[in-house]
C-alpha cells in the first residue's frame, strides 16, 4: 500500500494505480472523459483530469501518472479549475447542446462535469462549431450522432477489449474526426446485437441502440447492472433531482447559423 | 456503363490480390500497401481496404481509420477532368476557399470526391508555385490564375459545351 496526500487528505491505495483512479476510489472526483479503469495506457486526450503534483513544474494529466509514496497532489486549486473549464469549454464547442431532445439527458457525463465545474452548458466565449458531417457506413443496430460525440474513444476501447478486434474506430482527422463503423458486412455484425458495449459506455449519447430510440443508458438502468459505478464526487450529491433543472438548455436549433 | 465500371473494379481487385502476395503479413506494411495500391489504381475502393484488412489480419475499420487520416489517400476514382483548387497561403488570403466552394457547389461534390458520371473530380492542393496569380485552380494540367466565381462557371460551362459538341459530332457521324 502507498500513502499519498490529495487536497490535504491522506489516502492509501495499492501500488501501480494511476493518480486519477486513486482519487476516484477515495471519493475525490476529478473530471474525466477518456479514461477507463481497465486501460493500460490511458490516452490522456480529454485534458480534464489535470492536477498539480509536487515535483512536476506544470499541471499533469492524473490518468497518466502512477501513484508514488508521499506524493502531494492538488486537484482543486483555482489554476487547475481554470484549465479544466477551458478544456471543457472546447469540448462543448463541438457538442451540439440540445439536452431536452437528447436521450442521454440527465445521465450525460457533460452535464455532470458542467455541474461539478460550475460551468454553464451555454457557450459564452467560444462560437459553437456546428459540423456538417456525412455519416458513412450504415450499421444495422447502432446509430451514431457525430455532433454529440466528444471523441473520448471509450467505445473503441471497449469494443477492442470485448471483441479482440475493434469493429469501430476513429476516422479522418481534425474537426472532421468521427467514429466509423467502416468495413465488415452486416453478417459480421450480428454479434453487435448481443453486445452494445460501445453504446453503454458512451458518456454523451452519441452512440445509440438503433430503432428502439432509447439510449443504452436507459437500457442499462432497466437491466440494473451498471458495470462502472459513476464516481460520486465532492459537490455532486447523489440523487440530486435538481441537476437537470439547474442546467440551462437551449431550444432546438439555437446553435444553427453560428457560422464560421 | 455500370457494367464496365463493375468489370473495372473486378479487374482491380484481382490485381490487388496478386499485389498483396508480395507483402508480408505485418501491420507495419499497412501504409506501404495502401500507397502501392493507390499508385497503381489511383484510388482506394472500400472493397480494396477490406482486402488489405483481411491480408494483414486487422479489422477493416482500423485500415479505414489509418487511410482516412492521411491526405495522400483518395477514396474516389479520379474524374475525366481533374480540378485542383489551391489553398496555399497566398491563395488562401486571396479567397481560394471561396473558389473551392464554388467548384464544390457547382458540381455538387466535396473536395476529394468525383461526380457520379465520373466527369469531374475536385481536390484541394497546397501551393502550386505561382502565388502571384492567386487564387489559382488547375484543371487538367492547365493553370488558371486570378480565379473568380464567374470563371468557375465559365470553365464548367466550357466543358459542358465541349461534351455536347462531341456528342453531336458522334451522332452526325453515325447518321452518315
Amino acid at each position: 500500500m502507498i500513502k499519498l496526500i490529495v487536497d490535504n487528505n491522506e489516502i492509501e491505495v495499492e501500488e501501480g494505480m494511476t493518480v486519477l483512479q486513486a482519487c476516484l476510489d477515495n471519493e475525490i472526483y476529478i473530471p474525466n472523459l477518456c479514461y477507463l479503469k481497465e486501460m493500460d495506457n490511458p490516452p490522456g486526450s480529454c485534458r480534464l483530469c489535470l492536477v498539480e503534483i509536487d515535483g512536476y513544474n506544470q499541471p499533469i494529466t492524473s490518468c497518466t501518472v502512477k501513484v508514488e509514496e508521499g506524493m502531494v497532489v492538488r486537484s482543486n486549486t483555482e489554476h487547475i479549475r481554470k484549465l479544466q473549464r477551458t478544456a471543457f469549454e472546447l469540448l462543448l464547442s463541438v457538442h451540439h447542446v440540445d439536452c431536452k431532445n437528447c436521450p442521454a439527458n440527465r445521465k450525460c457525463e457533460l452535464q455532470r462535469i458542467a455541474k461539478f465545474l460550475h460551468f454553464g452548458l451555454k457557450l459564452k466565449r467560444l462560437e459553437p462549431l456546428d459540423r456538417e458531417i456525412k455519416v458513412e457506413g450504415d450499421h444495422p443496430f447502432l446509430e451514431y450522432v457525430p455532433n454529440r460525440c466528444v471523441l473520448c474513444g471509450r467505445c473503441v476501447f471497449v469494443c477492442k477489449k470485448k471483441n479482440g478486434q475493434a469493429m469501430l474506430s476513429f476516422a479522418k482527422k481534425g474537426f472532421d474526426t468521427v467514429i466509423s463503423f467502416f468495413g465488415e458486412d452486416n453478417s459480421a455484425r450480428v454479434s453487435c446485437e448481443e453486445c452494445y458495449a460501445c453504446a453503454e459506455i458512451c458518456p454523451v449519447g452519441a452512440l445509440l441502440v438503433k430503432n428502439s430510440k432509447r439510449s443504452a443508458h436507459q437500457r442499462l438502468a432497466k437491466n440494473n447492472n451498471s458495470q462502472r459505478p459513476r464516481p460520486s464526487g465532492r459537490g455532486l450529491k447523489k440523487g440530486n433531482n435538481s441537476l437537470a433543472a439547474s442546467i440551462p438548455t437551449l431550444p432546438g436549433g439555437a446553435l444553427k447559423g453560428g457560422g464560421k | 456503363m455500370n457494367d464496365t465500371a463493375e468489370d473495372e473494379e473486378d479487374a482491380m481487385l484481382k490485381d490487388i490480390t496478386s499485389m498483396l502476395t508480395y507483402f508480408e503479413k505485418h501491420r507495419g506494411n499497412l501504409i506501404p500497401i495502401l500507397q502501392s495500391i493507390q499508385e497503381k489504381h489511383q484510388y482506394l475502393s472500400p472493397l480494396a481496404l477490406q482486402m488489405v484488412a483481411r491480408h494483414l489480419k486487422v479489422s477493416s475499420c482500423d485500415v479505414y481509420g489509418v487511410a482516412t487520416f492521411y491526405n495522400q489517400f483518395r477514396f474516389h476514382p479520379p474524374g475525366e477532368h481533374q480540378i485542383k483548387a489551391c489553398l496555399g497561403t497566398a491563395c488562401h488570403v486571396r479567397g481560394g476557399d471561396i473558389i473551392l466552394e464554388n467548384f464544390e457547389r457547382k458540381l455538387d461534390i466535396k473536395a476529394g470526391e468525383t461526380t457520379p458520371d465520373r466527369e469531374f473530380s475536385i481536390d484541394r492542393v497546397a501551393c502550386v508555385g505561382c502565388c502571384a496569380l492567386a487564387p489559382v485552380a488547375i484543371v487538367d494540367d492547365t493553370v488558371y490564375g486570378h480565379m473568380a466565381p464567374s470563371k468557375v462557371e465559365g470553365l464548367i460551362l466550357g466543358f459542358e459545351i465541349e461534351k455536347e459538341r462531341e456528342k453531336r459530332k458522334k451522332q452526325s457521324n453515325e447518321s452518315k
